[in-house]
Parts: C-alpha cells; sequence; structure tokens
C-alpha cells in the first residue's frame, strides 16, 4: 500500500463513508432489488404461536414505540395485524409509549381497513390507546383492566363495546404481543404480564436490534415467539403472505424492500473493517521497517 | 425571593398537599386484610435482598471499623481529572449529560450523583460546565447538585444556573439540540453518565468528530457496546454504580462496593451449583432433580 | 438541619415502602401512592421546566448571541404546537357532539396538530435515528481494528453476525445440509449459536452485575450513607 493512500485511509474523512452509507442504502431501494428470505426458527414460532390462537379468540397487541424506531418495527406490526386479522381473531390495541397509539392507528387504516374491511369497531377491534405509568400499567391489567383502562382512546366507555365489556383481567386474552423499541416493551410484559399469570396466555414480542441480547433470556420459554429488527420481520412476512396473500403486497412487505439495503449497508461495513485493518497493518509494517 | 427559593417553596406546597391527599389510599389499607397479607410465592427474592443487604451492610460495618479497603482503579474515573484539566487549558467547555431518563431511574440518580463530583472539580479548575437535561426534575436535581459542588469547593460565586438547563423530554429532540451544541461550541471534555438509548452512538460519534475527550457510563447493556466503542473511557454496568462511592473516598461507599462483590460471589456459586448439578443430571437422574429444584426456587 | 433531615426521611420511607410493597399486599396501595406523588411533582416541574425554556431562548433572541435564530424557532414550534394542541384549533368534530369543540379529535391527520405529527414531527425523528446508520458505519471504520486476541474474536463475531443478518448468509452458506456433520459452519447456524449463548450468557452476566449495583446504590441512598443529591453548607434559602 503506497504513503499516499495509507495516509490518506488513516486520515479519512468521514464524510466520504458517510456518502458511501447513503449511496448503499439509496441504490438498492430506488433499483428495488430483493433477495429470497428463508424464515428462521424464532418467525416460525411467531407465526406458529398465532395460528395456535383458535378463531374468535381475542388477541391484545401492543405499540410500544414511536416514530423513531417505526422503519424498524412498523414491518412487523404491520404483518401482525393482517395475520391476526386473517385469522379471524378480534384485536384490542394499546400502547405503553405515548406516540405508539399513533402507530396503532396508522396501522389499522392502512392495514385492518383496508385488507379487512368487514372488521367493526367494538365487535371485532377496539383501540384502548396510551396510558402512562410504564410497567404499573400491565401490573394493573393483570388483575383489573376496566380499573386501568376505564374508556377507549375516544372516550367511549368500555362497557358499552361489546369486544371488551367483559374483559376483567389479561387472561380474556389468548395471546398478547408487544412490538417494542425499549423500554416499557416486551420485557416487561414478560415479566410483570406473564409473572402475574404464568399459563393464562402466550406472548409474543417484536424488537429493535440492539434490544434482543435483553430478550433472548425469554424465549422460548415465556415468550413463545420473538421477531428481531427488520430480518425477522421480513421473515415473519414471507410466512404471513404464503398462507394470508394480499391485495397490494407493498404494504405487508416493507419488511423484505429493506432488506436488499441492509445487505448492501452490511457488506460496505464489512469492507470499511477490513480496510481500515488492512491500512493499521501496513501502517504497522512501515513503522516496523523503519 | 429568589427563583430557586421559589422552586423549592412551590415543590414542599405540592408535597404537603400531597401527603394530605393521600390519605384515602392509607384509609384502604385495612380492606387489604382479608387477603393473604405477604406473597409467598417471592419469598426467594426475599431471602436474596436479605442476603445482599446483610453483605453490603455488614462490609460497611467492616469499613467503619478500620479495615482498609482495596478498589481496584477505575480508568475512566482517574481520567476525569485529566479530562476537566484539558478542557480548562484549552479554554474550552465540559459538557455534562445525565441521560435521558427522569430521576425515578437509579441510573439518573447516579448520574447526577457524578455530576456532583464533576462539577467540583470543574469549580476547582474554573472550567465551564455546561449540563443540558431531558427532564425537568433532573434539571433541578443537577442545579442542586453544582450548586453544592460550587460551595464545597469553596468557590460559591462561580455557580451559574444559566448553564444548567432543560431542554426537551422528546429523546431525539434532546439528542438534535444537545449534538447541535456540541458542534458549534466544541466542547473539549463530554461526560455521558446516566440511562441512554438510541442516541448513545449518536453522543459519542459526535463528540469523537470534535475532538473531545468522553467519558461514558451508563447500565443499559444494550447501549454498551456503543459507548465502548466510541468512548475514550466507558464505566460497564455495575462500574457506573460504584463510580459515586469510588469518587467519594469515604469509608461507607467503598465498603457498599464490597458488599457489592460478596453479592456477586453468591450469584456466581449458585449459576455454578446449579449448571454442575445439571451436568451432573445427565448420568446421575437424583441430581438433575437437585437443578430443577434450584430453578424453581429462584426462578419461580 | 431540616433542609437534610427531611429529604433524607422523605427518601427513606418511600424506599421502604417501595420495597415492603412488592411483598407484602397491603404496603401496595402505599407504593402506588408514592408513584403518585413523583407524577405530581413530574407534573409541576413541566411547568418549571417550559418556564426555563422559555428564559433561556427568549434571552438568547434578545442579547442576540450566535445561534439566535435557533431559538427563535425553538420558541415558534413550542407556541405553535401548544396552543394548536391545546385549544384543538382544526380539531374534526366528534359525530356525537358536533357542536362541542372541545370534544372534537385533534390527533386525527385531518387537523393542524395531526398533520405536524405525521409530516413534521415523525419525519424529523426518524431522521435522526436514521443518522445511526452512518454513525455506525464511521465507528466501525475506526474502531474495528484487530490489535489482539479479543478483538479479532470480536471481528470474527461482527463478520458472521453482519453476513448472516442479510441474504449473503444463505448464498454462502446455505447449501451445507442443515442435517448434516458440518451444519454448525452454516452462518444462520453460528448466529444462532452466537446469539443464543455467547452473547446471552454475557448479557446474563452483566444483567447481574448491574443488578446488584442498582441494589448497592438503592441501600446506600435508602440507609443515607450516600447523601451527595443533598445541599451542603451554605446552601441558597
Amino acid at each position: 500500500m503506497s504513503d499516499s493512500l495509507l495516509a490518506r485511509l488513516n486520515n479519512l474523512d468521514r464524510r466520504w463513508i458517510f456518502l458511501a452509507m447513503g449511496l448503499s442504502i439509496a441504490i438498492p431501494i430506488l433499483l428495488k432489488l430483493r433477495f429470497p428470505e428463508y424464515p428462521g426458527p424464532m418467525a416460525r414460532a411467531t407465526f406458529n404461536a398465532v395460528e395456535a390462537v383458535p378463531e374468535g379468540s381475542t388477541v391484545l397487541l401492543s405499540f410500544d414505540y414511536d416514530p423513531a424506531s417505526a422503519a424498524e418495527l412498523q414491518p412487523m406490526a404491520s404483518a401482525l395485524v393482517h395475520h391476526c386479522a386473517a385469522r379471524k381473531l378480534k384485536i384490542v390495541f394499546m400502547a405503553l409509549w405515548p406516540l405508539g397509539k399513533k402507530q396503532a392507528d396508522g396501522t389499522i387504516d392502512r392495514v385492518l381497513k383496508e385488507f379487512h374491511p368487514g372488521y367493526q369497531y367494538g365487535t371485532d377491534y377496539v383501540q384502548l390507546g396510551f396510558q402512562s405509568g410504564n410497567e404499573g400499567v400491565i401490573k394493573l391489567m393483570a388483575t383489573n383492566v376496566p380499573e386501568q383502562y376505564k374508556t377507549d382512546s375516544s372516550g367511549t366507555a368500555l362497557t358499552s363495546l361489546p369486544l371488551v365489556a367483559g374483559v376483567k383481567d389479561l387472561s380474556a386474552f389468548k395471546l398478547v404481543a408487544s412490538i417494542s423499541a425499549g423500554y416499557p416493551g416486551a420485557k416487561e410484559w414478560v415479566q410483570y404480564g406473564n409473572g402475574a399469570m404464568p399459563e393464562a396466555f402466550s406472548i409474543v414480542g417484536g424488537s429493535t436490534g440492539v434490544q434482543v441480547s435483553q430478550l433472548l433470556p425469554y424465549y422460548p420459554k415465556q415468550m413463545e415467539g420473538m421477531l428481531v429488527a427488520v430480518k425477522g420481520a421480513a421473515e415473519y412476512e414471507m410466512l404471513v403472505e404464503q398462507k394470508y396473500p394480499v391485495a397490494k403486497p407493498e404494504v405487508i412487505g416493507q419488511g423484505r424492500v429493506r432488506m436488499g439495503p441492509q445487505l448492501v449497508a452490511h457488506l460496505l461495513m464489512i469492507a470499511l473493517i477490513v480496510l481500515g485493518n488492512l491500512a493499521m497493518i501496513a501502517g504497522r509494517s512501515r513503522g516496523g521497517a523503519r | 425571593m429568589t427563583a430557586t427559593t421559589m422552586q423549592r417553596s412551590l415543590t414542599t406546597t405540592v408535597a404537603a398537599a400531597l401527603l394530605v391527599l393521600s390519605q384515602p389510599a392509607l384509609a384502604q389499607a385495612p380492606e387489604a386484610a382479608t387477603q393473604d397479607w405477604i406473597r409467598t410465592d417471592r419469598l426467594p427474592l426475599l431471602l436474596v435482598i436479605v442476603l445482599v443487604a446483610s453483605a453490603v451492610a455488614a462490609a460497611i460495618a467492616l469499613a467503619r471499623s478500620g479495615r482498609p479497603v482495596k478498589i481496584r482503579r477505575l480508568a475512566a474515573l482517574d481520567a476525569v481529572d485529566e479530562a476537566i484539566g484539558r478542557a480548562t487549558e484549552m479554554g474550552r467547555s465540559v459538557l455534562f449529560v445525565p441521560g435521558i431518563q427522569d430521576m425515578t431511574d437509579i441510573q439518573t440518580v447516579a448520574g447526577v450523583t457524578i455530576l456532583g463530583r464533576v462539577a467540583k472539580t470543574a469549580a476547582e479548575y474554573d472550567a465551564k460546565l455546561e449540563v443540558p437535561t431531558c427532564r425537568s426534575i433532573v434539571m433541578s436535581a443537577a442545579r442542586d447538585a453544582v450548586r453544592a459542588a460550587h460551595f464545597e469547593a469553596g468557590r460559591p460565586e462561580t455557580y451559574t444556573d444559566a448553564n444548567i438547563n432543560y431542554l426537551t423530554d422528546e429523546q431525539f429532540g434532546y439528542v438534535a439540540a444537545v449534538t447541535g451544541s456540541m458542534v458549534r461550541d466544541k466542547p473539549a471534555a463530554c461526560f455521558y453518565m446516566g440511562a441512554f438509548y438510541a442516541e448513545s452512538l449518536l453522543f459519542a460519534e459526535n463528540g469523537n468528530s470534535i475532538g473531545a475527550i468522553q467519558i461514558a457510563g451508563t447500565a443499559e447493556p444494550s447501549q454498551l457496546p456503543f459507548f465502548v466503542a466510541a468512548c475514550d473511557y466507558t464505566l460497564i454496568g455495575e462500574e457506573f454504580f460504584a463510580a459515586s462511592a469510588y469518587l467519594s473516598g469515604e469509608r461507607d461507599q467503598l465498603g457498599s462496593i464490597q458488599g457489592q462483590d460478596l453479592g456477586k460471589l453468591f450469584a456466581a456459586a449458585v449459576i455454578v451449583i446449579g449448571c454442575a448439578l445439571a451436568t451432573a443430571g445427565i448420568w446421575i437422574p437424583k441430581l438433575a432433580g437437585g437443578a430443577d429444584a434450584l430453578r424453581k426456587y429462584f426462578g419461580g | 438541619m431540616l433542609q437534610r433531615t427531611v429529604p433524607i426521611m422523605i427518601l427513606c420511607l418511600s424506599g421502604a415502602v417501595m420495597v415492603l410493597a412488592y411483598f407484602i399486599t397491603s404496603a401496595v396501595s402505599w407504593s402506588e401512592t408514592v408513584n403518585v406523588w413523583f407524577n405530581v411533582l413530574a407534573a409541576v416541574a413541566y411547568v418549571l421546566g417550559a418556564g426555563n425554556l422559555l428564559t433561556v431562548n427568549l434571552e438568547k433572541i434578545s442579547s442576540q448571541r450566535p445561534g439566535w435564530g435557533y431559538s427563535a424557532i425553538t420558541l415558534a414550534a413550542f407556541f405553535f404546537m401548544l396552543t394548536v394542541g391545546l385549544f384543538k384549533i382544526g380539531a374534526v368534530p366528534d359525530p356525537a357532539h358536533p357542536t362541542v369543540h372541545l370534544a372534537g379529535d385533534y390527533e386525527t391527520a385531518a387537523s393542524p396538530y395531526g398533520w405536524m405529527y405525521d409530516w413534521v414531527f415523525s419525519p424529523l425523528t426518524s431522521t435522526m435515528f436514521a443518522l445511526l446508520a452512518f454513525y455506525v458505519a464511521s465507528a466501525a471504520f475506526r474502531a474495528f481494528r484487530a490489535k489482539n486476541i479479543e478483538s479479532i474474536l470480536l471481528l470474527g463475531t461482527a463478520f458472521i453476525i453482519l453476513l448472516a443478518q442479510t441474504a449473503a448468509g444463505m448464498f454462502l452458506t446455505g447449501w451445507i445440509p442443515e442435517g448434516s456433520a458440518f451444519a454448525f459452519l452454516r452462518l444462520d447456524w453460528m448466529k444462532i449459536a452466537i446469539t443464543e449463548y455467547i452473547q446471552t450468557a454475557g448479557m446474563r452476566a452483566i444483567t447481574i452485575g448491574i443488578a446488584l449495583g442498582v441494589a448497592a446504590t438503592s441501600l446506600r441512598l435508602i440507609l443515607g450513607i450516600d447523601k451527595s443529591y443533598l445541599p451542603k453548607g451554605g446552601g441558597a434559602a
């Protein structure tokens, strides 16, 4: 490696790296690069956990993320809602994050109303909205849902909504799914929800990549299925769409859309790491030679 | 009446009102007498708490009795003086970020405690210390800590509220504001001590781009790798909680760190015994039952 | 003396109640009350925080210090969202109560508040989060150097995970049969082994250490051994 190249690498302006990363993400998106996905055991476990819920049962979906993490978590949330509706499950939406309610509303508009227009509010799905209190919300819901949520998000009393009128505690739900970006999230659902009533319902979780290490200890015992980052979302989408195809695959296929740029960006990072190490080794050998 | 006095009066009045208003909650207590008064399923955890607390208390008692307390050096904390001295020499400020959570998070409490120590050193060196906060209560606590530090350093006249401000509760709004001020003001030393989430790498890389010396500490396992990769020194997990005691130098607090280590030994012993039983249980089924019992007792 | 004794007493009692409530059923309502105290204090502190925000930014604008334009934008955005949200300006009327203005939904996309959320706040937040991708690349280039055995192991692990998280993993090693003796060489299997065993073990160890650190710190505070949060000497009255 020549001295000038070595000097350039050692003093590389980080903006060149930013430019390379920008191109590595933009070009695959513009060229619509797609790659085959092979569902792994966690995605399969999540799919099977939802499939195992009897038709007509009620499930609870907790949207514990905000717009910042939507790029990573929205694909799995959309696929999960579609899967539940395709299985004719009754869905109760809620959020432990203040902005999670808006994310749930958006998912209801884009997925539920679009692909399942027969779903009626109050009888097939309900939006409970956001409640402050973090894990305190889960603790109270474990024993007394009406005490925690007296009305839905638009102020209608739960007693006048047929789907949730008779709900007393979390055991009314056959499945609880938390799409979480941090605290509070899937971990708190396992600790305080599953911890309070271990056999009453199944829990599946979706999380960002950095959170996986905190959630893995709970899989597969306390958490039957887990979707990790965009890869998990892409694998789950494949399974859902294979069995329950939709007219607009781009709505339920955003995880797979993101895998193209992810591949190129990861290869770029490997190349950068190798380049950096080559520069270091070349620098050391020159220093040793002198 | 100063603004600070108004703050304190308001807070005290509200607290007193809360005390009065909470009487109904106290009146509710007798109703629970008809239920089981103690959660027997949580007794194993109570046993662990008693063991750990006893270890800490015993270590503190031993430290008070004069027994020497040896704590290994923490490079990150030894570098605090160096970092602040560097900032003073360069005529630039010191930035301290106490995390993005509220005072209910023990990491924020630990961060504000370390802020007191850092502020004392900054006051002694006459360095400008900036503390942008993500929560209003943290701003109040930080102001108290820094004011106390200036008094302790014998420099009460150099304290000013102006450098400790509340920005916003919104995570990325806070990050945008702090990183923007980092790029404009170019602090020479940056401290990140508290609870951080996705913004940890944003802070650390920005600090690196302006050439600041960076010392971080957090107990968020998912963010530790980012700080370790991008900062000059990192306090990992329990080192962060030990930092306050380490910096104080007080025998009681150093003793509590030793008690914490005793608790770790206990946890390690249980893990080793459990693994040994589970492994031996492959060949001797009776021992597998022992491992299961241990798992059920401690794991629920 | 009261300035130090009363806060220590509040801390001791509150801390003890929170711990006891986990084990004693009748103390649960007391711990909820302690939580309520904090929530009320936090709500009051919002006012202090907003006041501080206004003071700092107005002072910056009035003294025309460098960067005062950012302060002007901050205050404009603050007042706009506060006014639009608080008074529900442009809210979509509630069908059940069409003449009651404050019954309307201000969070829907048809209202100014909802529009600002969907088209300003949400994209800005996502943009800040997206910066991480660029910073990860620059951090990786700068920091991931094979200087010793540990860093070489780290690099190897990083390469395995980076490849296994994409289609490249299956492309490179997907041809190895799952049931064969060499199945452990598949990148997806290696990823599972690394994340479920090595990473989880390390994370559990760190978590145990953190839990003990939290316990010791909490004990120091509850028992009044660590009083660094209290004002010292002749603090302002």
